[in-house]
């Protein structure tokens, strides 16, 4: 029996993902991942692979109707790349999303505290000390993952000695200012070796095209780690919404949460880069677009980001490698050139009325 | 025992003393005012209250010393109505009171049915069901006020703290805030530190007033005791003078000719 008293209570729900959006999200990646698997120079049909899909797993009774070659395509080369897209654009949005949520500023980004000056000094360095060899493919993302949560470390060392970690504002500026002196000293190093130029530069521009299921297994370990760290803290920034000193007067340790959010999204984020360099504005248009269309609290934004992140950079690559194919497209260039108008035309629908 | 004690409490920052040596007993279902001039430490000694500042000295709540407690341990016996509350304009006014609840929630959990029903109940306590889905960019400024109360209500605090909660609302909404501070004390028993601004409200809301200037607690007692023309004359540097008496004092400003 309830009393009259309840019901008279104003229902009162946590944001969080409805259904209709999960799946609207999930539908999207889905497309994204079959268009990037069914795309490229040699045509293979979307049945047929689905259907040498069904023949790998055990207990169906279904045969591949692709030949080796076929196969080795789909799924030594394609596949990997897909999965990898989909890993380093999630991540690259989720870490965006938590940069912008816990320095509660709109235009953080992922590289907001220096992970891409760093990471990319570290590139610079292995690309110019010569690269050829069995282990320089192993050592570019190597350097470039330390380089990134090197840069990352001194940003915040540097803004807790003068803001006692207490402001953001000093911690971004710190951020602004450790890029700075790693990017001088990259371009130095650039410029010291115009033979490789073009190779730096390709890596500085981003992209997927080393990508193979060794990549995917490098990464997935600090991306799943840095993903779940992340999303676990999703009510915890809704909360930081408020302020350091309220968040604070409601029970949260703000210095340690920022800390704890800043790591994992830095180990995240420099082990995307560490396997396809430096791809620019997944990590800000993503949020914001779910931001403007589904709901300002981080429980929708962190999730959906991720799904929604990963579709976007999958379907970002299938474009940068068959638009000048044989060449191709710096990914950067793709998810620029692409998210930028659409993300103008979200802007413009949403807030017209507002 | 007190609800509230300070003994000796000091808090410095940049090399400046703000709060300097303050003793003070809050007992419990009691409202204390606390006025001053602007700059004399009282939003300071708020967030000495509230556990958000570092300070020397001893500090305890309900028996417990502060300085031992967990940060959401001190966020389940004291909330705060902040003077300028950071307002993300796109949260909705349930979602905004259902954060009230943060210190009762282990660290990563979300909120549970009786988190919720905490929240409703605060929502229809403050009459703010009908603003439950309504953003809180787009409420009038005593609306806001009182979801920022309800999100403190919801937090289900037995101390309220309220930093000059009347600050940028007209005469009407002041008394109307005021009056339903005052309803909650009285009904909830909670034990209320306000800082005022304003004199006369302060008269008729608090049991005690204390008197703080340069960090110092100068005069402490009933209304009437603490507000006399010539104090508030040396405090405030202002010419006033006092009408009425008991728990309907008026401070008037007298213009100097």
């Amino acid at each position: 029996m309830t009393t009259a008293r309840e019901h008279e209570l104003p229902a009162v729900a946590a944001p969080r993902v409805g259904v209709p959006w999960t799946l609207v999200a999930l539908a999207v990646l889905l497309g994204a991942v079959l268009v990037g698997l069914v795309v490229g120079p040699v045509p293979i049909s979307a049945g047929d692979i689905a259907r040498s899909a069904l023949s790998r797993l055990p207990f169906l009774d279904v045969s591949s109707p692709l030949d080796a070659a076929q196969s080795a395509i789909v799924w030594e080369l394609r596949f990997p790349r897909v999965v990898l897209g989909g890993l380093v654009g999630g991540m690259l949005a989720l870490a965006g999303a938590s940069y912008q949520g816990v320095f509660r500023n709109p235009l953080a980004d992922p590289y907001l505290l220096g992970v891409a000056a760093g990471a990319g000094l570290g590139a610079t360095l292995v690309i110019v000390n010569g690269t050829s060899g069995d282990g320089a493919d192993l050592l570019l993302p190597l350097a470039s993952f330390a380089g990134g949560v090197a840069a990352v470390v001194a940003a915040y060392l540097i803004g807790r000695s003068v803001g006692g970690g207490r402001t953001t504002a000093t911690l971004i500026l710190a951020g602004v200012t450790v890029a700075a002196f790693f990017t001088a000293v990259q371009t130095f190093v650039q410029q010291r070796r115009t033979d490789t130029l073009n190779e730096v530069y390709t890596w500085l521009l981003g992209g997927l095209t080393t990508a193979g299921w060794r990549d995917v297994v490098t990464i997935l370990p600090y991306v799943v780690v840095s993903a779940t760290v992340l999303l676990l803290h999703r009510r915890t920034l809704d909360v930081m919404a408020v302020g350091d000193e309220e968040a604070r007067s409601l029970g949260i340790d703000v210095t340690r949460v920022r800390l704890l959010i800043v790591a994992a999204a830095t180990l995240g984020t420099a082990a995307a880069v560490a396997v396809s360099g430096l791809i620019a504005f997944v990590g800000i248009v993503v949020p914001h677009l779910v931001r403007l269309v589904v709901s300002s609290s981080y429980r929708v934004i962190m999730p959906l980001s991720l799904i929604v992140g990963a579709a976007f950079l999958v379907l970002a690559d299938v474009i940068a490698r068959t638009i000048l194919s044989p060449a191709e497209l710096p990914i950067g260039v793709v998810t620029a050139f692409i998210g930028a108008p659409f993300f103008a035309l979200v802007l413009r629908t949403t807030r017209s009325g507002a | 025992m007190s609800v509230v004690a300070l003994d000796s409490v000091s808090v410095a920052a940049g090399g400046k003393t703000i709060v300097d040596g303050v003793s003070l007993e809050v007992e419990r279902g009691e409202w204390v005012s606390v006025l001053g001039p602007n700059g004399a430490g009282k939003t300071t000694l708020l967030r000495v209250l509230a556990g958000t500042i570092g300070f020397r000295g001893e500090a305890r709540l309900e028996g417990r010393s502060l300085g031992r407690l967990r940060r959401r341990d001190v966020a389940r016996l004291v909330a705060v109505v902040p003077q300028t509350p950071v307002v993300p304009a796109a949260m909705t006014v349930a979602e905004y009171v259902l954060l009230g609840r943060t210190p009762h929630l282990s660290p990563l959990a979300q909120e549970g049915a009786e988190d919720r029903a905490a929240a409703a109940a605060a929502l229809a306590r403050l009459e703010l069901e009908e603003l439950a889905e309504r953003e809180l960019g787009s409420l009038s400024g005593g609306e806001l006020q009182r979801a920022v109360i309800g999100r403190a209500l919801a937090q289900q605090a037995p101390i309220l703290l309220l930093d000059e909660p009347t600050t940028a609302l007209d005469i009407g909404h002041q008394q109307q805030v005021l009056e339903l501070v005052d309803e909650l004390r009285r009904e909830e028993g909670l034990t209320v530190v306000a800082a005022m601004h304003e004199l006369t409200l302060a008269s008729q809301y608090g049991d005690r007033i204390v008197l703080v200037n340069g960090g110092r607690i100068v005069a402490e007692g009933a209304p009437a005791e603490v507000l006399t023309a010539e104090r508030l004359e040396a405090l405030y540097g202002a010419r006033v003078r006092i009408v009425g008496e008991g728990r309907e004092l008026v401070v008037v400003p007298v213009r100097p000719r």
